[in-house]
């Protein structure tokens, strides 16, 4: 009974779809389209990836990005060292949002190659003018009261090869030479009471356990204030290339006096002079002279889309202006969006949490009318420091700095979409 | 209900919550972070001897005992740097050079070498023995290292070739870039103020850089490698 009433529906059904589909045809709906090459699996067709099974769990025990994300990497200049091991590549900005930068693709800049620490075999030395020198297993390091900070690292050369003029075509290269992760470990001050620094103390040297035992000095007074001695980055242990298993963090302050790899911290009362902090990492100005121990990174910012990388291909009308804002003294209060070379500006909204030394993200919608534009940004930190021009930075810096070039930056939009890197007055 | 008794018993779970936090705070005393933890351990002298290497490049505070001749320098020089630094420190291809670019701080084109930039002599010794030769860092004795910087010294015509090199005689050279640099950091030595938000061009905007996009250096980041 119950099973003839089945049939019977079921042929009365297939029936009635026969005859409806006859009906489509004849009624003239549009026939199912040819398939054309990259579009097997858009509507009205099933994709590909919905009619087989996919991988299991932990068929990447360590999750990679999509095979499709394959461009975003980590990209170096080649022309711009003799050798990878003293060198220097830079996060794709183009590619990300938000304000935290995925480890795996944080820029760079080692003076002797990446060193393969094996943690066991690791140890923080602290000694000079302290009570007790002491040694440090990363056990004991991990013993202490952890914090964790969320802070940019830059490097000073970030932006030094536009100090003459536009020179790279991509917000990878112009800007890319800063970072921005969550950062675990031990106050500095904490590790430093253990010792017992002496009255007479005044500055820190720090160094790696890398190739080029890399020393920079720091004032004892920024070691006691905000510095961290890190063991994780965004959750998970340090990444070989950012300092694996100990590095210091030095909130705001340059990227070279965040010494990866550290190993040993010493205590003086004066500074060491040493190569990084007067062969490099000093700003020589038009008089000859070069400035030396300009450790603060100040207010930055840059628009990340539209960028050279990310044109705007859809023409005109609706375009979220997106960008990234910094500053070494504190939290970002403003960032300024100008769509016509300066002339007019409008604040762009913070992205919250808007945090001390981290990357802070801006947006503004904008709507462009298709014609040529130049876009800038211009950040404005708590301490009321404004990002100035390049013109202004060239008036009191000359052109041979290399260093700390933090000026409003400029797109220009041109009518077809595409952008470039340019400099204005 | 009326405003008082209902604000009373709110006053008494606040006392209750108090009295209850002074207790828990006694009883957790123990628990809170001592002003030293006792973690690690005393460093040795031989530890800290074997990994103090650095020297205080301004007096030379560090420097170890030992000496070296730039006659025995030339040699390790031409054996161990000549094949990225030049025979002469005239640096090879993109490879540091590490002699010549005096009187060159000023003009466009700036050549920052030992002797055009460096400060102070002693900060050769630390760099050279911390990390050169590039591949085999802290492979030269000290003795290598006193004649290396001692040669390097010789070709910048700053030690006499038939010079000997110890901490005294180091400590004692001046460096011609020696008052090269300014500490205490002048920034922001930019305009501050309130910035301008409307009509704030008194032209309108000339291009005077735009050369990126033809120059033609920048890597391609928006293919696959
Ligand atoms: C394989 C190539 C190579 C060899 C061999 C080499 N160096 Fe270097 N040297 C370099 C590189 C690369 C740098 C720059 C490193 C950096 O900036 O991180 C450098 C930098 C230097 C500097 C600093 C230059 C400056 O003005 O800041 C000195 C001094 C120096 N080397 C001396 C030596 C001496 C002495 C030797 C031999 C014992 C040596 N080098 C062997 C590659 C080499």
């Amino acid at each position: 009974m119950n099973e003839r009433t089945n049939s019977g529906g079921r042929r009365r059904f297939l029936a009635r779809a026969g005859l409806v589909g006859g009906a489509a045809l004849a009624g003239g709906l549009p026939p199912v389209r040819a398939l054309a090459k990259g579009e097997e699996n858009l509507p009205p067709n099933v994709p590909e990836w919905m009619r087989t099974l996919g991988p299991g769990v932990t068929a990447s025990p360590y999750g990679t990005p999509s095979p499709f994300e394959k461009a975003v990497v980590r990209r170096s200049v080649e022309w711009l060292t003799a050798t990878e091991q003293s060198s220097i590549n830079f996060t794709p900005l183009h590619a990300l949002e938000g304000i935290i930068t995925p480890s795996g693709l944080c820029f760079e800049r080692h003076h002797g190659g990446v060193p393969e620490i094996d943690p066991e075999q690791h140890r923080l030395m602290i000694h000079g003018m302290v009570e007790r020198p002491l040694l440090f297993t990363m056990d004991d390091i991990l013993r202490f009261p952890s914090v964790s900070r969320i802070y940019f690292v830059e490097c000073p050369a970030n932006g030094g090869m536009e100090w003459k003029g536009a020179q790279m075509d991509g917000v990878q290269f112009t800007h890319g030479m800063v970072h921005c992760c969550e950062w675990t470990g031990v106050k500095l001050s904490t590790l430093l009471a253990e010792a017992g620094v002496s009255p007479s103390a005044k500055w820190i040297l720090a160094e790696g356990a890398d190739a080029a035992a890399m020393t920079r000095s720091i004032p004892l007074e920024k070691a006691l204030d905000d510095c961290l001695v890190c063991y994780a980055q965004n959750g998970e242990r340090i990444r070989p290339e950012n300092g694996y298993p100990l590095r210091l963090i030095v909130p705001g302050w340059e990227g070279n006096v965040n010494i990866k790899w550290l190993r040993r911290i010493k205590l003086g009362d004066r500074p060491w002079h040493h190569r990084e902090e007067t062969s490099k990492y000093t700003d020589l100005m038009p008089d000859g002279k070069a400035r030396q121990f300009t450790f603060l990174m100040e207010a930055n910012s840059v628009i990340t889309s539209p960028c050279p990388e990310k044109p705007m291909k859809h023409g005109k009308g609706f375009h979220e202006i997106r960008g990234i804002a910094w500053s070494g003294s504190g939290k970002i209060r403003r960032v300024d969006v100008s769509t016509d070379g300066g002339d007019n500006w409008r604040t762009a909204e913070l992205q919250e949490p808007v945090l001390s030394k981290a990357l802070t993200r801006f947006r503004l919608p904008w709507t462009w009318d298709g014609a040529p534009a130049l876009l800038q940004a211009r950040a404005i930190d708590e301490s009321g420091y404004v990002q100035p021009t390049i013109e202004q930075l060239r008036k009191s810096r000359g052109l041979n700095s290399i260093y700390h070039k933090n000026s409003i930056h400029t797109w220009r939009v041109n009518a077809d979409g595409t952008v470039n890197n340019v400099q204005i007055i | 209900m009326s405003r008082s008794s209902r604000r009373r018993p709110l006053v008494a779970i606040a006392a209750a919550l108090l009295s209850a936090a002074l207790v828990a705070g006694d009883a957790f005393a123990q628990d809170r972070a001592p002003q030293r933890f006792g973690f690690g351990r005393a460093a040795t002298a031989a530890e800290i001897k074997g990994w103090d290497i650095d020297v205080r490049a301004d007096d030379g505070l560090g420097l170890p005992p030992g000496k070296g001749t730039v006659a025995a320098g030339e040699k390790l020089y031409q054996e161990q740097c000549a094949s990225c630094h030049g025979e002469f420190g005239e640096g090879n291809g993109r490879w540091p050079e590490l002699i010549g670019g005096e009187k060159t701080l000023r003009s466009e084109d700036p050549r920052k070498t030992v002797a055009s930039f460096w400060p102070y002599a002693p900060g050769i010794f630390d760099y050279v023995r911390r990390t050169m030769p590039f591949a085999a860092p802290q492979s030269l004795s000290d003795d290598d290292t006193y004649s290396i910087v001692a040669y390097l010294l010789n070709i910048n015509d700053l030690l006499p070739a038939d010079a000997t090199l110890d901490a005294a005689a180091l400590k004692a050279i001046r460096m011609p870039n020696r008052d090269g640099f300014v500490q205490g950091d002048p920034r922001p030595d930019v305009p501050v103020g309130e910035p301008c938000m409307s009509k704030c061009r008194k032209e309108p905007p000339r291009i005077t850089s735009d050369l990126a996009q033809r120059l033609g250096v920048t890597p391609d980041n928006r293919r696959q490698k």
